[in-house]
């Protein structure tokens, strides 16, 4: 009898599918052993201003260690900034204290958690899984975006230039207006009305829709932002903030924070480790600006150094590296004015400019100033105000901390007005730093934070502990119910199981999905479930042995049941993938996890469980099964 | 131990299966409208208890050395001008739940900050704050629409793909049981006032693709039997398929039961509403897709024929060829196996 069936059915693997499987295991526990190795207590440097460090820093930063008695465990730097892992949290502490104050504010210090991953494994890129702030204890912010004021504000900029525009091309005009987004100029007349409209058309026929209409015998011109234009305002604006805030969140000398835009006008920021939320508020909403002065040409300024002694219409300023400068004390134009600053090159000269856009008042202003001093230098101050925790008689208080740093001072080759160009830059790099700056200065609409979320370090570690506990006790029990009920299936299939496990594990670590403690929850409902695809093959395989032989039923459970796991598998596959375009925060981490448990559960109990089946029982003279 | 090698089915009589589940059909479905409409009464007269995801508001969640004195925190959160703050027990007597409504015109979440110090003022030992969660009102308007949304999307497209892979009236049946799974887990959470948040939310769409996995298994052994078995009415088809697949419906939600226990007694206090609907869903999913699906489908007047493969080759269609290759599959055992029974 089992002679006949051998040729009609066959219950074994060719070579290539143990292969794949051998290489699942493989590669599963290579990628979900990263999570086994803990983490280092670290601190993180890095510099305020790109390309600061080399190797002096290194020399610098292990004498200051060395110094203070602290022995790192590793001293890494990658080009841009340092991480040195330390033993003990006492360590890390210390260390952070004596680093802070060699550096002061030419790098940023932040305490860190890094992964103790063997350098071998990271060469393979092994990480451990990235864990959520409901894990690990942290901030998070969901920061909403005032897209109303944005495009007020652009209406408002055209509003100055129409202004000086008909001023100039001498058409009169009784007013420019205002409101439920349409810009209208009120003429005196219909010839007036249709001069401007001309001018209007052809200078903003980007820009603006613009219509001439006659309402109540007056004479307008009504103008709309054009869709595109609307849109890249916003677009806009959100980038600006997200610049910003990414700038004030490097003085909280945060790791890892994450800075990310959410839908058209929201930001969520993520701050790991961070408890104080008071003063990551502060800093959040710490302010920072500009100023344009002339530079004193007039006074010696390494005798006002030295004697300390400032003519009277005169201040002592320093560049960032401590060169010093007189600046005449009037302000040319402050960094409210600034509207843009781009970072480019010079078309003539091939050298690195940044252009800077001025809204008309400042325009104005600038144009007055430059007309007269063509040949002397004007300086660009950045001016920050900051909250610090400083210790003043033995206490610890919170002060406001502003600091002013000439950030560039250039010759004035014209008369320039609200577009110009500051040159003389040194480098690219340093051209897309000042732009930067320029804009950073100050928001492009204002922000309010919707959503804050705070995570207390022992909450979290409270949630890894028991959503852990949940899942090995879960898994354990499932593991006892299969042994018992299916026999030697049954430990087939929790080997099976076992790997769906380090699959998930390993899929999780290698994609950098966030866990968090809805995901866990998805984990352990996955262990749950994907029992379900080798019951149903181990039910069949028993229905079948009722009419087959062993062999024929053993391939018949398979063959039948697949279409079954597929046709259930899909519809919940479909369910989750819905979950994850539409959900947000914790319900896409539980899609994440849904989604990677059916995939990698269908794979082990289908192939994984047949291959350890076929081995053991497949075409072999076998009385009865253990199932 | 079961022997399974002995019995072998007469191929002139049908076993229609030991339990008569069918029988009770009527009944079990006038149990389930019962249950329905008691838990749409109960979400139209008690209401959800939305937690701070969806309603905006503050959440604190504090930790005290000792045992924490309810009455004391409120008369202190009162005098801070909190007088509307609930305040109660979270998970042990040391930790503390507060929940505070959103309030008109606040801009910025720096409430929390101030709660946190009126009970730290008025307490001598060191509160520790384990978890602070402020919502704004409007994204917890976003945060329902979405949700609400994320379900309808599902159901569509299960709906579209179970009427592709089957028939329409299955589609029908299987959204039926859906829509009964989640209407009951939701009229639990009304009737008995646990707070419903974002992680409840999820646990309703894990409900989603549970129960449905249970249903699509059950459907497609109504499909085979439709197709395998000569004599029986649709009915007793189905009682076949649900008494073939008892086994395999009783040992899944076996154990996933046992793993949402677990969950539910281990996993923590932010966790319990999760573990809560799953288990609820796990429950009523299992029984609904024995009566709510196949008594749907049932009484939609699927027969024989709608099922049966079409007669006509769908070349372009992937599926359909598989189904071909299924049956041409099962057609050649069916004629080995008479062949085994010649040469015995």
């Amino acid at each position: 009898m089992f002679e006949s069936q051998r040729s009609l059915v066959s219950n074994r693997f060719p070579m290539w599918k143990y292969l794949v499987l051998i290489t699942a295991v493989v590669l599963g526990l290579t990628y979900a052993m990263p999570n086994l190795f803990g983490e280092d207590p670290a601190i993180q440097i890095s510099p305020a201003q790109v390309g600061q460090f080399n190797q002096q820093t290194t020399e610098r930063i292990e004498q200051t260690l060395s110094q203070a008695g602290l022995v790192p465990k590793v001293l890494e730097f990658d080009g841009q900034q340092y991480l040195i892992r330390f033993d003990d949290v006492e360590s890390q502490l210390r260390a952070n204290d004596v680093i802070r104050e060699e550096f002061g504010r030419q790098a940023i210090v932040a305490l860190n958690l890094a992964p103790a991953t063997p350098n071998w494994l990271r060469a393979l890129g092994g990480q451990p899984m990235y864990l959520g702030l409901d894990l690990r204890g942290g901030v998070h912010f969901l920061m909403d975006v005032d897209m109303d004021a944005a495009v007020e504000g652009a209406y408002r900029r055209f509003d100055d230039e129409i202004r000086v525009l008909l001023r100039d091309a001498r058409i009169r005009y009784q007013a420019v207006d205002y409101a439920n987004e349409t810009l209208s100029v009120v003429f005196r007349t219909p010839d007036a009305r249709d001069q401007g409209f001309n001018l209007l058309n052809r200078e903003y026929r980007n820009e603006l829709e613009v219509r001439s209409v006659d309402v109540e015998g007056q004479s307008l011109v009504e103008m709309r932002l054009s869709s595109s234009v609307i849109a890249e305002t916003k677009k806009f604006a959100l980038q600006q903030n997200i610049t910003t805030l990414r700038n004030r969140i490097n003085e909280l000398g945060v790791a890892e924070p994450i800075i990310q835009q959410q839908g058209e006008r929201r930001i969520v920021v993520q701050l790991p480790g961070v408890q104080d939320t008071a003063r990551a508020k502060e800093i959040l909403g710490a302010t920072a600006t500009l100023e344009f002065r002339l530079v004193d040409e007039r006074a010696d300024v390494d005798r006002a150094v030295r004697t300390g002694v400032v003519p009277s219409n005169a201040q002592l300023y320093q560049f960032r590296d401590g060169r010093p400068i007189l600046l005449q004390r009037s302000i040319i134009v402050s960094g409210e004015s600034v509207i843009n600053a781009q970072s480019g090159i010079d078309a003539q000269q091939g050298s690195p400019q940044v252009s800077v856009t001025l809204d008309s008042a400042g325009g104005r202003r600038m144009l007055a100033t430059t007309r007269d001093n063509i040949g002397n230098r004007m300086a660009v101050v950045f001016i920050e105000s900051r909250i610090e925790t400083v210790e003043r008689d033995g206490e610890l208080v919170r002060e406001r901390i502003v600091t002013r740093d000439v950030i560039n001072a250039a010759v004035i080759r014209d008369q320039f007005a609200n577009r110009f160009q500051i040159t003389g830059i040194s480098s690219s790099q340093e051209a897309q730093n000042l732009a930067l700056l320029l804009r950073a200065g100050a928001l492009a609409a204002p922000m309010e934070i919707v959503e804050e979320r705070t995570v207390g370090p022992s909450l979290g570690q409270d949630n890894i502990d028991q959503g852990l506990m949940s899942v090995i006790v879960g898994f354990v029990l499932v593991l006892i119910i299969m042994a018992w009920r299916y026999k030697t299936f049954g430990m087939i299939a929790n080997i099976a199981l076992t790997l769906n496990l380090v699959l998930i594990v390993a899929v999780l670590s290698l994609m950098q999905a966030t866990l968090t403690l809805p995901g866990i929850a998805g984990i352990v409902l996955t262990v749950g479930m994907a029992v379900d695809a080798n019951v149903l093959i181990f039910e069949r395989i028993k229905e079948e042995l009722k009419n087959s032989s062993i062999q024929t039923a053993i391939h018949a459970g398979y063959e039948k049941a697949f279409i079954t796991i597929a046709d259930a598998n899909i519809t919940t596959l479909i369910a989750a993938i819905v979950l994850f375009s539409f959900g947000t925060g914790p319900i896409k981490g539980f899609a994440i996890t849904l989604t990677i448990g059916i995939i990698t559960s269908m794979f082990t109990a289908i192939v994984g469980t047949r291959a350890l089946v076929n081995m053991l029982y497949g075409n072999k003279p076998v009385k009865k099964l253990s199932i | 131990m079961t022997d399974t090698t002995q019995t072998i089915a007469s191929p002139n009589q049908t076993d229609f299966g030991k339990i008569n589940f069918m029988k009770i059909r009527y009944p079990a479905v006038i149990f389930s409208l019962i249950l329905m409409a008691a838990s749409v009464f109960g979400i139209w007269y008690k209401g959800l208890n939305l937690g701070v995801d969806f309603t905006g508001g503050t959440i604190i969640e504090l930790t005290y050395p000792q045992g924490a004195d309810l009455t004391l925190i409120r008369q202190d959160l009162a005098q801070a001008g909190y007088d509307e703050a609930q305040v109660q027990h979270f998970g042990s007597s040391r930790e503390v739940l507060i929940r505070i409504a959103p309030r008109e015109g606040m801009a910025s979440a720096t409430l929390s900050n101030e709660v946190m110090d009126a009970l730290q003022k008025a307490s001598s030992d060191t509160i520790e704050l384990r978890r602070v969660e402020f919502v704004g009102p409007q994204v917890g308007e976003e945060l329902t629409t979405d949700g609400a949304l994320a379900v309808l999307y599902a159901l569509i497209g299960i709906l579209i793909y179970v009427a592709l892979r089957f028939e329409f009236r299955f589609s029908l049946g299987a959204i039926a049981a859906l829509v009964h799974d989640i209407t009951i887990t939701v009229g639990i959470f009304a009737w008995t006032q646990m707070q419903f948040d974002l992680t409840v939310l999820a646990a309703l769409l894990a409900i989603i693709g549970y129960s449905l996995n249970d249903t699509i298994v059950v459907f497609d052994r109504v499909r085979e039997n439709f197709r395998t078995v000569r004599d029986g009415t649709p009915v007793e088809v189905s009682n076949k398929a649900l008494n073939d697949m008892l086994g395999r419906t009783l040992m899944t939600s076996l154990t996933t039961l046992l793993v949402l226990v677990a969950l539910f007694t281990l996993g923590g206090e932010i966790i319990h509403g999760f573990a809560t609907a799953l288990i609820v869903g796990v429950v009523v999913g299992t029984y609904s897709s024995i009566y709510v699906a196949s008594t749907t489908a049932l009484a939609l007047g699927v027969s024989k024929q709608d099922l049966m493969p079409p007669v006509k080759k769908q070349t372009e269609n992937g599926e359909e060829e598989d189904d071909d290759l299924k049956r041409a599959f099962l057609e050649a055992e069916a004629k080995r196996k008479q062949k085994d029974e010649e040469t015995k």
